[in-house]
């Protein structure tokens, strides 16, 4: 039976619960010093100076260090950085390189001391004096100065701007509301943290929390001015990501540090950082407006999104579902993005579509509230098959289905289309529902596979395990490829001198590195055949390749089993310690395009090409459904179950697949219910400072959670046929949640989070 | 974190000599406060006096009443028997605070004493009288949707965040003290805890070197009817938007005795007299717990970001003596089980 | 034997193996949450070895790395001379009064098992066992940890065998980075203890009535868990995993695409 798609544990889950598996601030080095950073107090204007006599003087101080006495980087240039693969920096602004304040928080300067005690101590001790400027801060306010950008990661940004309006003013039956979204944070529970060592002047290892060792290499290597095979980033476990760990200024920080000191060093972020340095989602203003003909039919949907940045060419793409869903014959769907003194928005968990469902998704309930329409049947009628942008089919696509075992499973024909009918106890309960999409993407990706003389196999990619669960789907892939068992297998990831994969970012990991496992273990089976086929002692001995299959560990005939030979036995004849395979593979439909070993090199993944999304549309779908009970007397919303059912593609581990849906429902119900970072409206700086402020979820917000794969296999996106599902169980949440509450209570929210004050206010 | 010096105190007399003669020395229960501020650079005493492990730990019958010991934990204080029965509310009220691990570690004296969780307090760069007296207040005109509805001045609109110390509030508790010199004096527990007016920087009454040893709770007839309700952003481990201590007396359906304390909406546990008084011989009636709460929110002045608190309050209160009046066994909306599970 | 009454329904060799798999400290949570059937099941689910062959490399590539001379004195103010036990271990060394005991455990003595995920008391991935208690290593002080006895989660297994409630994480993928994870695991051994005694929490139905021990709803352990924060959102699958602990039957777990759970 094949071991992919089983619901085993992890592979490194002893690891982890019996506190072995170290992250990144736990390598610890001998001689270490800590670093702990100064950050601004202001939004915008210049450090006029910066009076450190007392910091130094602290005891155990190693050295303060700011735009004064820093070591200088290679400046920004984004066509050297593009070349270089170091575009991707979390924030413009190579660190302690001037005095410009951008944004309170930023890191202005840092102490370096012996111990964490004293670095922070002397930290505080560190008294900078500012020039003021008038800072923007406040989105609203801001608004009519935003720019409307042309693109979006290389994308048409405005799509049919103005085109709407008439045929909305024609239309009877539309709805147009409203919709906000706060400032999320992703808070991962592992702060991010940097421990550098400098081996020589030209050479350094960074053991960093990073969603990607190769981009992390990359970048550092540009602005350290090193050669990129000199520096090795090393995570071989990462305590959550969500988007936000890409590279920062603290993972540079910490080099710079380690450099004028002479010895390794070490920072780990605070909470308190956690809030104004490692990015956010911003916050959105949408305006959604629908319109049907009188069979309920979508004419019209236009998504407007103000939204801002700083430091960044991201913003929040919330229209991107717009453009995806139903199949209305006219979608505009425009963005203004305002310049904020705020720390710098970057990707968390589907950006885009995490807050653009609840708009959308919203709209369409009020719509089909509006028509005494069932809202499933609603978007029944106007599903589409196709992606209604370019009129290419997907590449397989059950969302109906999604909708019919849904509504099965959550016992959808209860509810009343009519709000306030059902009550438990005293609370109102409510029924709501909303469609999920993701895009499934794919990138170049190389794997190798080593297999030693005892039949032990080594795996390794310069990928990353976030708690996806890399490390164990990724054996089972080469279990099945290899036909061996998972247990022979050795995963290594998390390190950048292995061969090269893309960062565990948009929900691409297993899409991207598996089909290029699968294919080294083709090459790793050739060769073990050519050995085989050449040696007059193999049963295999004079056999064509084309007719030799492989089983148990075992090469075969085809057509007479008892021709073979196995694995250890071939490698023990032909007196090799070890046999090696490499394989590329870029994202082409079908078997992949395999590009030649040479290329499988560290730090090497050639860009992409040929893929075919000039055929088919890759996207991902599923049906959120939540019951929740609300205490009218004080606005209370608790969600008392739900049920997720997810078009993916196939599922290549059902047991952590299952966990990333829920993981990713459970961050919806956060962003529902209580997930905002608020800011003083007059200087810029978050009120919400810390965990005790930013609430997430905790275990009594978090009912029993029913997730269901649609599980057919995508025969477009690999031959794996895995679309990503680390983002998809966010998207959709919080506009069922919210359309849960409409039915409970007859009350229609439509401003995240649905804290308590919220519904006095309505 | 400020360097300071640390001592494990060997007895009450000499802990209380250092901290009075050493106007930067504090005492430190569980720290799961005083540590928290120290890090933020909040606070920077110079000097600890370990104070966990004198033997002001026992929880015991005094008088008709009880007396728990100030060093004792919370949740030694939530779980003891003598409180359970007798006092469920404070049990009730302690539970409902922090995480069981905070509760673990947080002493009964530590716990009256934790300082406010406005957010411009913790945050050293901004302006707030309470830190740094005459600097100003930045919540006056800020993001203050957790602040104070009532008793609030100019100088300082934040709200003291304990459960606890809530409930103690209705059952006239007597916090006992031991000062200088052998001193000692009992302060009842409305007069522990300060309005702002023009020292926010002064949190409760207690001088510095002043050592809590003991709380004391007078025996009283209400643990039949009493109810802790607190209501917050989310389920659990988090401080309270608004909290009502409700408990009641009645006879022949007349209510011969009630008190009521609210949390999250003053500088103190706030009783609520004007509703106690109203309700006094009435009936226990929703209708009549409704028009109490209203009397007493008449008095609230919400700030910019909080006006929803009012009606919260008034809510809370009304549904609060509704749970006293259910002997407390009154399901909150986390307590009733899942429709499926 | 007194053995014999604290595990009545087990076989001498299933006695014996498991108690190699408990450290001494908290025998006593074990013999009050774990009944023969789910030990089986736990212990055919684990299989015996801790660090299965996978993981040999990333095992090898840490410990390279970790590997520490012992740290050069440093320049300490307020020095405290500390005598505590740690995993049953008895550890002297001197702090500085500002150093907490997480930083003791992961910057001095290399027990890195517990994780700061806030530094202020306010996630619960610092969650530690000191005294029979579950608390907050970021919060306390390691000078106020003096003759204290501490248990960490690198001192839940013993040798290599995991304690059933790791193990009883790993069966129901009670995790997903790990990093929340030994906090949790901590708390949650803690809490089969608190359970025992009768403790009652903010759900508990009637406070005043006291119960010897007390076997915890799913909305129960819930409410006790909260102080431990996942950011990944493994909840439902931590609660299954403490119910089979804590129950005594295994909690079963439902897959689509393929049967056999391991
Ligand atoms: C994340 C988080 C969430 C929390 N949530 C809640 C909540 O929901 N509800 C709630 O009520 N509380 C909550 N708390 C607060 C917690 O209850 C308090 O921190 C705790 O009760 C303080 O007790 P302690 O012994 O740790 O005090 P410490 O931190 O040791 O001391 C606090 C203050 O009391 C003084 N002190 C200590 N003992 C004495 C004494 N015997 N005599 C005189 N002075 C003394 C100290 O000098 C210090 O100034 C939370 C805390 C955290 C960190
Ligand atoms: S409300 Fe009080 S504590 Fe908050 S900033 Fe104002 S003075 Fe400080
Ligand atoms: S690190 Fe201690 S509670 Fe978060
Ligand atoms: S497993 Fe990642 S935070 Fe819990």
């Amino acid at each position: 039976m094949s071991e992919t798609g089983k619901p085993i544990s992890r592979i490194d889950g002893s690891m982890k619960v019996s506190g072995k598996a170290l992250y990144s601030a736990e390598f610890n080095q001998p001689n270490m010093a800590y670093v702990f950073p100064v950050r601004a107090t202001i939004a915008k204007g210049k450090i006029a100076a910066i009076d450190d006599t007392v910091a130094k003087k602290e005891p155990g101080v190693l050295a303060v260090i700011s735009h004064l006495n820093a070591q200088k980087l290679k400046p920004m240039d984004m066509q050297a950085q593009m070349k270089a693969g170091a575009a991707f920096l979390g924030e413009n602004l190579p660190p302690l390189q001037s005095n410009v304040v951008h944004y309170p928080g930023q890191f202005i300067a840092m102490v370096v001391a012996e111990t964490y005690e004293q670095a922070r101590t002397a930290a505080y001790k560190v008294k900078v004096r500012y020039t003021k400027e008038k800072a923007a801060v406040d989105l609203k306010a801001e608004i009519p100065n935003s720019k409307r950008p042309k693109m979006f990661m290389g994308e048409e940004a405005q799509v049919n701007e103005g085109k709407a309006a008439p045929l909305l003013a024609a239309s009877a039956q539309k709805v147009d509301h409203k919709y906000s979204t706060p400032v999320e944070h992703h808070h991962p529970m592992e702060p991010h943290a940097t421990v550098a060592v400098w081996d020589g002047k030209d050479r350094l290892t960074l053991y960093d929390a990073t969603q990607g060792v190769g981009l992390t290499g990359a970048i550092a290597a540009y602005f350290l001015d090193l050669k990129p095979e000199n520096v090795r980033v090393v995570a071989p476990f990462v305590g959550g990501g969500f988007g936000s760990k890409g590279l920062w200024l603290h993972t540079l920080i910490v080099a710079m540090a380690a450099k004028a000191v002479g010895r390794p060093a070490k920072l780990a972020l605070t909470r308190q950082m956690m809030q104004t340095n490692v990015g956010h989602r911003a916050a959105t203003v949408q305006r959604v407006a629908l319109a049907t003909d009188t069979n309920g039919k979508l004419s019209v949907m236009r998504h407007h999104t103000d939204t801002y940045n700083n430091l960044t060419q991201f913003f929040e793409p919330s229209g991107k579902q717009s453009l995806v869903l139903y199949k209305a014959p006219l979608r505009e769907v425009t963005y203004n993005v305002a310049q904020l003194n705020r720390s710098t928005p970057t990707f968390m968990r589907a950006p885009g579509e995490s807050p653009g469902t609840f708009a959308l998704e919203s709209a369409m309930d009020e719509m089909a509230f509006k028509m005494k329409i069932d809202p499933i049947e609603f978007r029944i009628r106007n599903h589409t098959t196709k992606d209604p942008m370019q009129g290419h089919d997907f590449s397989s696509e059950y969302l109906l289905d999604c909708y019919r075992i849904g509504a099965e499973r959550f016992g959808w024909s209860a509810r009343s289309i009519e709000p306030r009918q059902k009550r438990q106890g005293r609370y109102l309960v409510g029924y709501g529902m909303a469609t999920a999409t993701y895009p499934g993407g794919r990138s170049a990706a190389s794997v190798k596979v080593v297999m030693d003389a005892k039949g032990k196999v080594t795996v390794s990619t310069a990928s990353i395990d976030i708690g996806t669960g890399t490390y164990t789907v990724l054996a089972q892939t080469v279990a099945d490829a290899l036909g061996i068992p998972v247990d022979t297998i050795e995963v290594r990831i998390g390190d950048s001198s292995l061969p090269a994969a893309p960062l565990a970012g948009g929900s691409q990991t297993t899409a991207s590195i598996h089909p290029a496992a699968v294919e080294a273990c083709v090459l790793l089976r050739r060769d073990l055949a050519a050995l085989a086929i050449a040696d007059p002692d193999s049963r295999l001995s004079g056999q064509r390749l084309e007719e030799i299959d492989f089983a148990k560990g075992k090469l075969f005939v085809k057509s007479d089993d008892k021709k073979n030979d196995s694995y250890l036995n071939i490698l023990s004849r032909s007196k090799r310690t070890e046999l090696e395979a490499c394989a590329t593979t870029l994202p082409v439909s079908g078997a992949g395009l395999t590009v030649p070993s040479a290329l499988c090199t560290p730090r090497e993944t050639p860009a992409e090409q040929n893929s075919d999304i000039k055929q088919y549309a890759f996207h991902s779908f599923g049906a959120q459904f939540a019951e929740v009970w609300v205490d009218e007397d004080f606005g209370t919303i608790r969600v008392k179950r739900f049920t997720s059912v997810q078009d993916v593609g196939r599922i290549m581990n059902e047991k952590t697949a299952r966990s990333q849906v829920i993981g990713g429902v459970i961050m919806g119900i956060g962003a529902a219910l209580m997930e905002a970072t608020d800011y003083d409206q007059r200087w810029g700086n978050p009120v919400t400072r810390t965990l005790a402020d930013y609430h997430v979820p905790v275990h009594l917000d978090v009912p029993p959670i029913d997730v269901h794969f649609i599980g057919k296999n995508d025969p477009h996106i690999s031959p794996i046929g895995a679309r990503g599902i680390g983002e998809i169980g966010i998207t959709g949440v919080s506009a069922a949640i919210a359309n849960a509450v409409f039915n409970a209570t007859g009350k229609r929210l439509r401003d995240l989070p649905l804290t308590p004050e919220k519904f006095y206010e309505v | 974190m400020r360097a300071f010096k640390y001592t494990n105190a060997p007895d009450s007399a000499s802990a209380i000599r250092t901290v009075s003669a050493n106007p930067a020395a504090k005492f430190l229960g569980g720290g799961t406060n005083l540590v928290d501020l120290m890090k933020e650079d909040v606070m920077h005493p110079t000097e600890l006096m370990d104070v966990t492990r004198l033997s002001y730990t026992k929880i015991e019958k005094k008088n008709d009443g009880v007396s728990i010991g100030a060093t004792a934990t919370n949740s030694t204080t939530a779980n003891h028997e003598l409180i359970r029965k007798n006092y469920p509310l404070l049990s009730m009220a302690i539970l409902a605070g922090a995480s069981a691990q905070i509760r673990n570690m947080a002493t009964n004296g530590g716990n009256l004493n934790q300082r406010t969780r406005c957010s411009y307090f913790y945050d050293v760069n901004m302006a707030c009288n309470k830190r740094e007296p005459g600097s100003g207040c930045a919540a006056l005109n800020g993001v203050n949707k957790n602040h104070a509805i009532l008793g609030w001045s100019e100088k300082c609109v934040a709200t003291y965040p304990s459960d606890m110390a809530v409930a103690l509030a209705a059952l006239d508790a007597v916090v006992q003290v031991e000062g200088p010199n052998n001193s000692s004096r009992s302060i009842p527990f409305a007069e522990f805890h300060r309005l702002p007016a023009d020292h926010p920087e002064k949190d409760n009454n207690l001088k510095q070197g002043e050592l809590i040893t003991a709380i004391d709770l007078p025996a009283n007839q209400l643990a039949e009817k009493s109810y802790y309700l607190k209501i917050r952003e989310r389920s659990s481990y988090a401080f309270a938007l608004v909290s009502v201590a409700a408990a009641l007396v009645t006879e022949g359906g007349r209510i011969s005795e009630v008190r009521i304390a609210l949390g999250g909406v003053a500088h103190k546990p706030w009783r609520a007299t004007v509703a106690e008084k109203w309700l006094t011989g009435k009936e226990a009636t929703t209708a009549n717990f409704k028009a109490a709460a209203a009397a007493e929110m008449k008095n609230a002045k919400p700030l910019q970001h909080n006006k929803y608190k009012v009606g919260l309050a008034l809510n809370a209160i009304t549904r609060a003596l509704e749970g006293a009046m259910q002997g407390g066994a009154y399901g909150t909306m986390e307590a009733e089980s899942t429709s499926k599970n | 034997m007194q053995e014999n009454a604290k595990f009545p329904d087990l076989s001498d060799a299933e006695r014996k193996a498991l108690e190699e798999l408990m450290p001494d400290e908290i025998n006593e949570i074990i013999s009050s949450g774990i009944k023969r059937r789910h030990f089986l099941k736990l212990f055919a689910v684990t299989g015996t070895a801790l660090l299965a062959s996978h993981m040999l490399g990333i095992e090898q590539l840490m410990a390279r790395s970790a590997e520490l001379s012992t740290p050069p004195p440093l320049p300490i103010e307020n020095g405290i001379n500390l005598s505590f036990k740690v995993n049953g271990a008895t550890k002297k060394l001197m702090v500085d009064s500002r150093m907490t005991l997480l930083d003791m455990l992961r910057e001095r003595l290399e027990l890195t098992g517990s994780k700061k995920g806030c530094d202020h008391g306010q996630c619960g991935a610092c969650t530690v066992i000191v005294d029979d208690k579950r608390v907050l290593s970021c919060l306390t002080l390691a000078a106020t940890c003096e003759d204290k006895k501490v248990t960490t989660i690198e001192g839940l297994a013993t040798g290599n065998e995991l304690h059933p409630m790791q193990s009883s994480f790993i069966k129901h993928d009670g995790f997903q980075c790990g990093y929340c994870t030994p906090g949790q695991i901590c708390s949650a051994v803690a809490l089969m203890e608190e359970a025992k005694n009768g403790e009652a929490s903010y759900v508990t139905a009637n406070v005043r009535e006291k119960k010897a021990a007390v076997k915890l709803s799913d909305e129960e352990i819930r409410e006790r868990m909260s102080g431990n924060i996942c950011r990944c959102g493994a909840y439902p699958n931590i609660v299954d995993a403490i119910r089979e602990v804590h129950g005594d039957k295994a909690v079963a777990q439902l897959w689509q695409f393929a049967e056999g759970t391991n």
